[in-house]
């Protein structure tokens, strides 16, 4: 098991420096860099100028290098610019070129700085995560037991009217995308035009004080979306489990049908959606940076879709970072906790 | 002139009984389902002449009425759309109006559905999806948005006004507003479904963005498969190295957020590098390598045939090829003017190509696992011993045995790539501003929607319903195909 866990941590390591190279790529190509140049300097700057800027601030560097200056096993630059004064990586404004440290990078705990938001780049995840992370919990509050019980009770009777229905439930769940019932939620539930009026359309005020009125709907968007799947796999898996020996063997003895369903079938059912929901974290991702820009609350999808859109590099590098751990990470777990409750299997 | 109201004149009477059988449906539905929990079933009944009846219950009863107000409930629908199909312009207000814009559709699916049903015993899987009532709502409502889009994009007839045209006067008006210079009760003298905020006609982009989806998610599905085909199956087969390295680029690119991956591949600094262009070239040249390996293998032994056929398939191919990759105003233009065939409008290859990439990893490994499954069945040894290349194992004993799950899933696939688009559209990538597709139109909506809802909702319940259907009709493919 030890052995399997540090083969698959090597993978994700491995995994990691991949992607993150791949958006270091991405990020620095030379138009993207002439972008960044323009809206941090000036607009008008003809082409030398633009390549001056980004020669001072070891912009033009190889590609390798700069990605290594990032990661910090390579030192960061010092570079004495055209304009006579000295910028380099490791050099805080307003420190002397002599006091900084050789290396700044990921490894050494700076993420770096955003252009952005003009703050260091790791106060910034931080923040939005913690915002993120409340959507996150009550996302899955709502989710997992709504998920489990619609599953749950289509699948014990596999074929009636209340599967039929329910089924149905769960299929146009997973047919609306975030962005449509998000629309349509607002539309009737918000809207100052038609609407009732119930909730607020927004959950901008939800950062500092989160309510019933400013965080129901956006919770409801993203759970909706994944529910339906996490149900219908939680059904199909229900249907099996009822169909095996030991559930015939109960019935056969007299168990009462809640009591079968309760104390025989459920936990050898809940196993694959386990593996399933764990699965669904990087969905939710996707759905989080769709619902934070429509309700304006500014959590870490927020922040990537800031980052990405006005390409803030170490920024953008900062959440892929975060994102890959996390898509990784619920893998993992997913894996290692499907082993520990399946006792049929085990891994050498 | 006057604004339409929903339902005109019809709806004086239509109204009341959509509302008595909706509440009827609803309330025997629920109850239905709360009886389902606390009474047993009828009791089972042998007669004399061995038959079983059951003996209704109050649950059987509740099942009766919720059948009986499910049908007057598309009695009701069915009259409005046939109402606003025979009664004069205006009459049905503006669902009359819509249905009677949509005649062509009814017209198609009623053939469509009258052939099929006639033929089904004739049609294979396709034929059994009509013994499914799941599967032919599903089939209906995507036949519905693949009407709408060939009669409203091509062909011109559903439309009231152009979708990029501007009418002065009706900026964010509500729907069933007259045009200021409309004079006569006829079709195109009211904003059906009101105005965006540019004063567009929003019913008419709706039917506009369906000729956009319908184009581009069934195409970009297919190339997605021709990629994951064409990998999975030698992952699975050889397994080893190979399989090893192409599952770790699989796993890559599925752990990038879909939406950074978005960001890094269409935004316009990107473009201009050629990145996508490249992509395409890449993601491209599956399809004509795929049709190659799979006439090779099958005609290899006959020389002179495969010759012929290789060559009547792949040269228009390839030119094809040759001619998609090669766009003016990208690093790659190198196909002299007289034999590029097209271009593809604006920023429509680079969305092609993301959808693509971001859908092809799943499928390979769809494939891939399906592929470990079936090369341990007896009939592959038997290939392998007859002395069968690979490829032929492949391609002519493995990928048909597999065709079931693929086209379930293929059907589901269309639908999560027509989310993509949306999403794509959703955060303003790609496609040109004023492009009338879904996700497009939802986003410009969202910015006033809780005081103007009417122009981001139809585009949402739009592209909600050809979703819907996609994955019903998922569902009922999958269910016929189980039972053989």
């Amino acid at each position: 098991m030890a052995l399997f866990i540090l083969r698959r941590l090597g993978i994700m390591i491995l995994t990691a420096l991949c992607l993150t190279f791949i958006v270091f790529a991405l990020t620095n190509l030379y138009p993207n860099l002439e972008k960044l140049a323009k809206t941090q300097a000036n607009n008008r700057m003809s082409d030398a100028e633009v390549t001056t800027w980004l020669d001072n601030r070891g912009y033009l560097d190889p590609l390798p290098v700069k990605y290594g200056q990032w990661l910090g096993v390579l030192p960061g630059y010092v570079i004495e610019g055209s304009d006579g004064q000295i910028r380099g990586r490791c050099i805080d404004p307003g420190q002397a070129p002599e006091d900084a440290d050789r290396f700044c990078g990921v490894l050494q705990g700076d993420w770096g700085y955003s252009t952005v938001f003009r703050d260091n780049v790791a106060e910034i995840v931080g923040t939005r995560l913690g915002l993120t992370g409340w959507l996150m919990l009550a996302v899955m509050c709502v989710m997992v037991p709504g998920a489990l019980l619609l599953g749950v009770l289509a699948g014990m009777r596999e074929g009636s009217r209340t599967d039929r229905s329910l089924s149905t439930v769960s299929i146009i769940s997973t047919a609306t995308p975030e962005y449509v019932s998000g629309v349509i939620f607002i539309a009737v539930f918000a809207s100052s035009a038609v609407g009732l009026k119930w909730f607020k359309g927004t959950a901008t005020s939800a950062m500092d004080d989160i309510t019933w009125a400013n965080f129901t709907l956006p919770v409801l968007t993203i759970a909706l979306y994944g529910m339906g799947y996490i149900a219908r796999m939680t059904r199909a898996s229900m249907t099996e489990v009822m169909t095996a020996q030991y559930i015939r063997t109960a019935r056969l003895k007299g168990v009462s049908f809640p009591n079968i369903v309760v104390k025989h079938a459920l936990r050898n059912a809940l196993i694959a959606p386990f593996t399933v929901i764990m699965l669904q974290f990087p969905w939710l991702l996707n759905g989080v940076v769709i619902v934070e820009t429509l309700f304006n609350y500014k959590g870490f999808g927020w922040t990537l879709v800031q980052a990405a859109s006005n390409n803030d590099i170490e920024l953008l590098l900062g959440v892929s970072i975060v994102s890959v751990i996390v898509v990784l990470l619920t893998q993992l777990i997913s894996d290692i906790g499907y082993v520990y409750l399946n006792p049929r299997i085990r891994i050498s | 002139m006057e604004p339409l109201t929903w339902t005109g004149e019809l709806g004086n009477f239509l109204d009341p009984a959509l509302a008595f059988f909706a509440a009827a449906f609803l309330a025997t539905a629920l109850l239905q389902i709360v009886l389902g929990f606390v009474t047993a079933e009828g009791e089972t009944v042998a007669n004399p002449d061995g038959t079983l009846t059951v003996r209704r219950g109050p649950r059987e009863w509740a099942g009766e009425a919720m059948k009986w107000s499910f049908l007057g409930l598309i009695l009701v629908v069915l009259a409005y759309i046939v109402g606003g199909i025979v009664t004069p312009y205006g009459t049905g207000g503006i669902i009359g109006a819509m249905a009677a814009r949509f005649l062509p559709v009814w017209i198609a699916l009623v053939a469509t559905f009258a052939l099929s049903i006639t033929f089904k015993r004739r049609l294979g899987l396709y034929g059994k999806l009509f013994d499914s009532p799941i599967g032919m709502v599903g089939f209906g409502l995507v036949m519905f948005w693949v009407f709408a889009g060939i009669f409203g994009g091509p062909l011109d007839m559903i439309l009231t006004h152009d979708p990029l045209g501007i009418a002065s006067g009706m900026k964010n008006e509500v729907p069933g507003m007259p045009l200021p210079d409309a004079t006569e009760m006829a079709p195109g003298a009211h904003y059906l479904l009101g105005g965006d905020n540019l004063s567009r006609d929003v019913f008419s982009r709706m039917v506009e963005g369906s000729w956009i989806v319908i184009q581009i998610a069934p195409l970009a599905t297919v190339f997605a498969f021709m990629v994951g085909i064409t990998l999975g199956l030698p992952a699975g087969y050889f397994g080893g190295k190979l399989d090893t390295l192409l599952t770790f680029v699989a796993n890559l690119i599925l752990a990038f957020p879909v939406i950074l991956l978005f960001y890094l591949l269409v935004t316009p600094e990107i473009v201009q590098t050629g990145i996508p262009s490249y992509m395409a070239a890449v993601l491209f040249i599956f399809v004509p390598m795929f049709c190659a390996v799979l006439i090779n293998s099958r005609y290899r032994t006959r020389p002179q045939a495969n010759l012929i056929i290789l060559a009547c398939v792949l040269v228009p191919l390839i030119w094809l090829y040759l001619s998609v990759i090669s766009q003016r105003g990208t690093p790659l233009n190198f196909m002299p003017g007289g034999l590029d065939l097209f271009d593809v409008p604006g920023g429509i290859l680079t969305v092609f190509v993301s959808v693509v990439f971001v859908n092809s990893p799943t499928v390979f490994r769809i494939v891939r696992g399906l592929a470990l499954d079936i090369q341990t069945r007896d009939y592959v040894a038997a290939a392998q011993t007859r002395g069968e290349r690979s490829w032929y194992i492949m391609l002519w004993e493995i990928l048909p045995n597999v065709r079931g799950p693929l086209i379930v899933d293929f059907c589901l696939r269309i639908g999560y790539t027509t989310i993509l688009l949306g999403t794509l559209g959703f955060f303003g990538l790609g496609l040109p501003p004023e492009s009338p597709d879904w996700g497009s139109t939802i986003n410009e909506g969202r910015k006033l929607l809780s005081i103007y809802p009417h122009p981001a909702l139809p585009p949402a319940i739009a592209l909600l319903t050809l979703v819907l259907g996609l994955n019903l009709l998922a569902d009922g493919l999958r269910e016929e195909s189980l039972k053989d």
